[in-house]
């Protein structure tokens, strides 16, 4: 059950970050692939009808979480106070970015606005990132099962590491680089003219640090926390999701470069998700390890609910993810194709 | 007390009452957006459409403010209160669980739907997604209120070790405290609503524009106000208290202020708690009202705080007092607001009567004020516990984040809200002096 329900868990982070990430990659290359209001507008149209929808899976996820490994959440989140609640004002400031811009006309709150929202969104990729370099490498949880993480202290890996050091820095631009690269393949997709082209443009360019950073970030956790093989080397089947990723990666290119943008964002998307799936099945059972001892790491088993809990809560689980998907189905539906800009009056 | 817990404590009070200013107003515009898009549909007048157009704009934005000031309470679960999530993140991580699956992507994504296309979509579709927004909003309300309603009167758990394990899901998900809980939630948040469109409706017609889309707005607006200020206060209301008389007699004891056990205890309607003498200052009051209240007999006897050990007097009672006392006070004045407001709009003079429009106008920040004193009044009733009779609030928060850290981040939430407050009030005078335009939609085939 515990299994299942990480397996849920992750799903649902996934979901999150192909998601909300390639709204995340529009606000990244927001300020670079659009010059003039008009363009800025389409870029933000673009996402407008569904980044809060997109966001939504963030707190599923989270709630999901609490329910399911309720002292993960706890120690986790209390562990990593600080930088959760930098991330929470810049979520704060990215959402407001997209909502306030239109309401007024005067030139100085639209740039203003438009900084604002770039800059939460190269902020927030880099921040996933380097959360997730944190999970890998582990914090200093002892036996109480709690942690305090500074921000930083020598950019070194210790037994009490910083939040930011070397290699959680490089997963954070590994993530600031693949967002970046699914943003633009979203918005090439979904525009023309002008920004259509600066948005290939961009996946082209980005292309290269993606892979470059990809595959530093890959030798970097080989070092840092090798034990993230044994999964695969006790089950090879685990290695399809690394292979899948690697095909997916040369997709974007390839599809990039024949100008189809839909499947340069699926392959994007599919690689997003079979990079995440790669990481969870190497970290399994472990969602926390610990710098200090491993026999204080935090796994699915010694941080789950009752079986009665997981039971119930599976059964109304997947009955809201089929209404949860019916309702993107409907409204990536009714929202496909090329966006084209409404008369300003008429918006809300 | 010490500093943490002071600061913890501070931050979630802070961020929780800056956010309910917010889903207050968007549950109760949610059921009147659906109300004058019902009538523009049903009887095909197109000006109920525009006039649900406007509010829509409204909405959207206290959409996004509710949004953003929302996310930092699930987080806080886990940041501020740590060996709270641990105790009992079994039992309550469903009911939050829940709100995310079932409220949250239903709310959010037809919102999607409803103000990006219009265009795209027929009108009984844009209808539809205005009915999903709303049951959206108030489901998410359900959750939330179940959430709390467990930490009010726990029930379907056992203690297993250092944590609460769910036994009973049905128990948790139909508590009997969250049934008037949440009815009164509810209509308090469509009094807010109400009193909103009402005093629009009753400015433009003070300036003299808009007209039509401001009649419109008094029409359902006090239809709306009157309804839901006579329902909260009863049956809701009176139940609610009743429910706190039963399992908080303690709380109860210390929100109306009686300090000795009575037998004919008389209702205080204003008065000064003391401290230190244990009694009320200038009390002026209903002799043995609040016996008649409680039980229906005069001479009934109710228990005032001598009765209870010190230990579980609620940790503020003064604070506790007076949000209770305001919350009624401004629930009564509402009833009468809407009552005269409904005879003036029967009898079709309500439009020229200039002294009423005034009183209508001026009245919108009053609902926040009640409801926000209203759940402060719930979660001061509930200290010094926690989880009623499971936990206390200082065993619930995080050891490891110390006071500085919590104080960094309060100081931050305080400097962050301040601007959001001023940028919306500002967006919302903007959206107001431009008013509802007369738009005929056309839609694409």
């Amino acid at each position: 059950m515990e299994t299942i329900w990480f397996a849920i868990v992750a799903f649902m982070l996934a979901m999150y970050v192909v998601l909300d990430g390639f709204d995340l990659g529009a606000g990244i290359v927001h300020l670079f692939v659009a010059k003039k209001d008009d363009e800025r507008r389409i870029v933000l149209n673009s996402i407008g009808p569904v980044w809060d929808g997109n966001e939504v899976w963030l707190l599923a996820a989270g709630g999901t979480l609490y329910l399911a490994f309720p002292k993960l959440y706890a120690s986790s989140f209390s562990g990593f106070y600080l930088p959760l609640i930098i991330m929470l004002w810049l979520f704060m400031f990215r959402g407001l970015g997209i909502e306030f811009r239109h309401h007024s006309k005067n030139p100085l709150w639209r740039s203003f606005w438009d900084v604002m929202f770039s800059f939460s969104s190269i902020l927030l990729s880099i921040f996933f990132g380097a959360a997730l370099g944190n999970v890998v490498r582990g914090v200093p949880l002892d036996a109480t099962g709690y942690f305090f993480a500074p921000l930083w202290t020598t950019f070194t890996i210790t037994t009490h590491p910083g939040i930011l050091d070397w290699y959680t820095i490089i997963l954070g631009l590994v993530s600031f680089f693949v967002l970046t690269l699914h943003g633009a393949t979203f918005l090439a997709m979904k525009t023309t003219k002008e920004v259509h082209a600066k948005s290939q443009n961009i996946v082209s360019i980005v292309w290269w640090f993606a892979v470059t950073f990809s595959a530093i970030a890959l030798f970097a956790t080989s070092i840092i926390n090798p034990m993230v093989w044994n999964n695969f080397s006790n089950n090879i089947y685990g290695y399809t999701f690394p292979i899948i990723a690697l095909a997916s990666i040369f997709g974007i290119k390839i599809f990039n470069s024949f100008k189809k943008d839909n499947f340069a964002f699926l392959s994007s998307s599919t690689f997003i998700i079979s990079m995440l799936a790669t990481t969870a099945f190497g970290l399994y059972p472990t969602v926390l390890p610990s710098s200090i001892d491993p026999k204080y790491s935090l796994t699915i088993f010694n941080t789950s609910t009752s079986a009665y809990g997981y039971s119930v809560a599976l059964t109304w689980w997947v009955f809201g993810l089929v209404l949860t998907l019916s309702y993107f189905v409907f409204l990536f539906r009714t929202m496909k194709g090329k966006v084209v800009l409404p008369n300003e009056e008429e918006g809300y | 007390m010490d500093d943490a817990l002071l600061l913890h404590r501070i931050q979630f009070a802070f961020t929780v009452t800056f956010h309910y200013i917010f889903p207050q107003l968007t549950m109760g515009l949610a059921l009147l957006i659906v109300a004058m898009k019902t009538i523009a549909l049903w009887k095909s007048k197109p000006i109920y459409n525009n006039a649900a157009k406007f509010i829509a704009k409204i909405f959207a934005l206290n959409f996004t403010l509710g949004v953003v000031t929302g996310i930092p309470l699930e987080f806080e679960f886990g940041t501020n209160w740590a060996r709270f999530s641990t105790f009992a993140g079994g039992v309550i991580g469903q009911t939050l669980a829940m709100e995310g699956m079932f409220a949250f992507f239903l709310e959010s994504t037809f919102l999607g739907l409803f103000i990006f296309g219009e265009k795209k979509l027929s009108p009984r579709m844009h209808y539809f997604s205005a009915v999903m927004v709303f049951i959206g909003s108030w489901l998410s309300g359900y959750f939330i209120v179940a959430t709390n309603a467990w930490m009010q009167h726990p029930v379907g758990y056992k203690i297993i070790g250092s944590e609460v394990v769910l036994t009973s899901f049905s128990e948790l998900l139909f508590n009997p405290w969250a049934f008037w809980q949440y009815l009164h939630t509810m209509l308090g948040a469509t009094i807010t609503g109400s009193f909103a469109i009402v005093s629009i409706g009753a400015y433009y017609l003070l300036m003299n524009k808009n007209l039509e889309t401001a009649k419109i707005y008094l029409r359902v607006g006090i239809l709306f106000g009157l309804i839901s200020t006579i329902l909260v206060a009863f049956p809701t209301g009176d139940y609610q208290v009743k429910q706190v008389l039963n399992k908080q007699p303690v709380t109860f004891a210390a929100m109306e202020g009686l300090f000795e056990t009575k037998k004919g205890a008389e209702l205080i309607l204003i008065g000064q708690p003391d401290m230190e003498k244990l009694k009320i200052d200038n009390p002026i009051y209903v002799p043995k009202l609040l016996s008649f209240l409680s039980y229906l007999r005069w001479e009934a006897e109710i228990k005032g705080l001598n009765a209870f050990d010190k230990s579980l007097w609620p940790t503020n009672i003064p604070l506790l007092y007076y949000s209770y006392h305001i919350m009624i006070g401004l629930g009564t004045i509402f009833i009468l607001i809407m009552f005269v407001s409904a005879i003036y709009l029967y009898r079709k003079k309500i439009y020229e009567t200039k002294w009423l429009l005034w009183i209508l106008m001026m009245s919108f920040p009053f609902p926040f004020i009640s409801n926000i004193a209203g759940w402060w009044t719930a979660e001061f009733g509930r200290q010094p516990w926690l989880i009623y009779g499971l936990m206390k609030t200082a065993d619930g928060t995080s050891l490891n984040v110390s006071a500085g850290n919590a104080l960094f981040t309060l100081i931050g939430f305080g400097g962050m809200y301040f601007l959001l407050g001023v940028m919306f009030l500002f967006l919302f005078l903007k959206l107001l002096e431009k008013g509802p335009e007369k738009i005929i939609i056309e839609r694409k085939k």
